[in-house]
């Protein structure tokens, strides 16, 4: 009998094992271990989370391998990590250390201001960021199995993701509403793939998992975007930039499994500490705004 | 017949439209009171880790064994067979323990070592089951009571204790609906 690999299948189906569940950025197999055991579904390893990245400035790349590998080891969750937009020879090492999803992030400073990877010549799963249905479907026709807001990653302000996430479902039922001979013209205005538009028209919903990301601080953040549709949520510096990471992270968990109810919601949300400070965003310089990094 | 899904985390969805297109009525199951409405239960493929802390720490876990006690049918896919089982190897994460089998996680590699292969599985006929294996548990050893279904490769992927389905793989992640429908047979007499 033969057996196949790196199939859309298995690339897809990984995203879909870790909807209802929150994937948390760690620099180091300690904060690995404290997000498995707060009931992370899965880590992405980096050498700083976003708000530090910003506060370094400078270059960011592909963190070192022995930081992942030393986080693969910790647990048994699926290791997700990061590379540079376009920086396919990064995936390429990132797929040689055997991580489990590659987050090809504007997070980290691009490699190419015109083209992403071409996903689908790798067997390892990526997600891409995105703010609003073309990208989306862009990204879904290079070949990620998963999709995440942008939001504004390490600022702790929700605005952006929630813009993101809004557009996106709106521009959803906007197609939805369409008739077929006018889904070429609406494929042309997103600028995205005629067969993926058809098929959302279709739908009604992206063709693979959407995660939130990009400013999830608290367990309402968390639970606000699952309302708004999201079917996970990533969150970046919003715990180990926190007081109590383990009781927020453990808190951030419950509130997206129960986000629809506000009882549980309330309890989680008791005497957690100190949030990260956040950072208001029109105090942000354009060139600050990691967003708008990609196409 | 009311099936509860499991809905903590994981492919709740997935299972849902199986048994959906199965003819049933499907319930999503987040919280202990709803655990009392349903007739069977469905675990789904998922982070092991993540859905046994929270029936933990939400008290479904003892619910969901004092039912499985007294004959609720109880199917677990992947994630759901590891929570199933009376031993994790290697491991001391929470577990039902409800079916007398020793599971390995994360058996045959990382998600690069994911594969899709078919399955023989004679009690759902002759034609071969699209297997789905994602980062897949391996059942390593059974019990005396539980009987094996499948297996790929030398490696046990299915097995039957009475009323308790355990299986490595997702056949919510697949259009064949053979598998669902032999846990639903349970509920027959």
């Amino acid at each position: 009998m033969g057996e196949a690999k790196g199939t859309w299948v298995l690339k897809k189906g990984l995203a879909e094992m870790l909807k209802g569940g929150v994937i948390m950025d760690v620099t180091t197999p300690e904060q690995a271990k404290i997000a498995e055991k707060a009931g992370a579904c899965a880590v992405m390893a980096l050498e700083r989370v976003p708000a530090d990245i910003r506060a370094a400035g400078g270059v960011a790349r592909m963190a070192d391998p022995e930081v992942i590998l030393r986080i693969m080891d910790a647990v048994t969750i699926p290791v997700m990590a990061k590379v540079r937009i376009g920086h396919f020879v990064e995936a390429q090492i990132l797929e040689a250390l055997g991580v489990d999803y590659i987050d090809e992030s504007e997070v980290l400073t691009p490699a190419d201001e015109k083209h992403h990877i071409d996903k689908h010549q790798f067997r390892v799963p990526f997600v891409c960021g995105a703010r609003n249905l073309g990208e989306a479907l862009r990204r879904i026709g290079e070949g990620a199995a998963m999709i995440r807001t942008k939001g504004e990653a390490g600022t702790g302000n929700i605005v952006e993701a929630v813009r993101h996430m809004r557009t996106v479902q709106g521009e959803i039922r906007w197609l939805q509403s369409l008739r077929p001979e006018e889904l070429m013209s609406a494929a042309k205005e997103l600028g995205a793939p005629y067969e993926l538009v058809k098929e959302v028209a279709v739908s009604g919903r992206l063709p693979v998992v959407n995660f939130a990301a990009g400013g999830v601080a608290t367990p309402a953040d968390a639970a606000l975007m699952m309302h708004l549709g999201a079917d996970g949520v990533f969150v970046g510096s919003g715990i180990f930039k926190s007081s109590d990471p383990e009781r927020r992270a453990e808190a951030i968990v419950a509130a997206v499994t129960y986000y629809n109810d506000p009882q549980v919601l309330a309890e989680v949300s008791r005497g957690l500490g100190e949030p990260m400070r956040g950072i208001d965003l029109a105090t942000l310089n354009p060139e600050e705004r990691l967003a708008v990094r990609g196409w | 017949m009311r099936i509860g899904v499991l809905a903590v985390q994981g492919a709740f969805r997935e299972h849902i439209e199986a048994l959906r297109r199965c003819g049933c009525a499907v319930f999503e199951v987040r919280k202990k009171e709803e655990l009392e409405s349903v007739d069977g239960l469905v675990i789904p493929g998922g982070e092991s880790t993540t859905i046994g802390k929270l029936i933990s720490d939400f008290g479904l876990a003892d619910v969901i064994r004092e039912r499985a006690k007294h004959g609720m049918p109880v199917f677990g896919t992947c994630a759901g067979a590891v929570l199933l089982a009376k031993e994790i190897i290697g491991s001391e994460q929470p577990t039902l323990g409800l079916m007398d089998i020793r599971v390995r996680r994360n058996a045959y590699g990382r998600q690069v070592d994911s594969f899709e292969a078919d399955l023989e599985v004679p009690v759902l006929g002759s034609d071969p089951f699209p297997g789905v294996f994602i980062r897949a548990p391996l059942i390593e050893e059974v019990g005396a009571d539980a009987e094996v279904l499948a297996t790929y490769k030398q490696g046990i992927v299915l097995v039957r204790q009475g009323k308790m389905l355990a299986a490595t793989f997702h056949p919510e992640l697949t259009s064949d609906l053979r598998l669902h429908h032999y846990f639903l047979s349970f509920f027959e007499n």
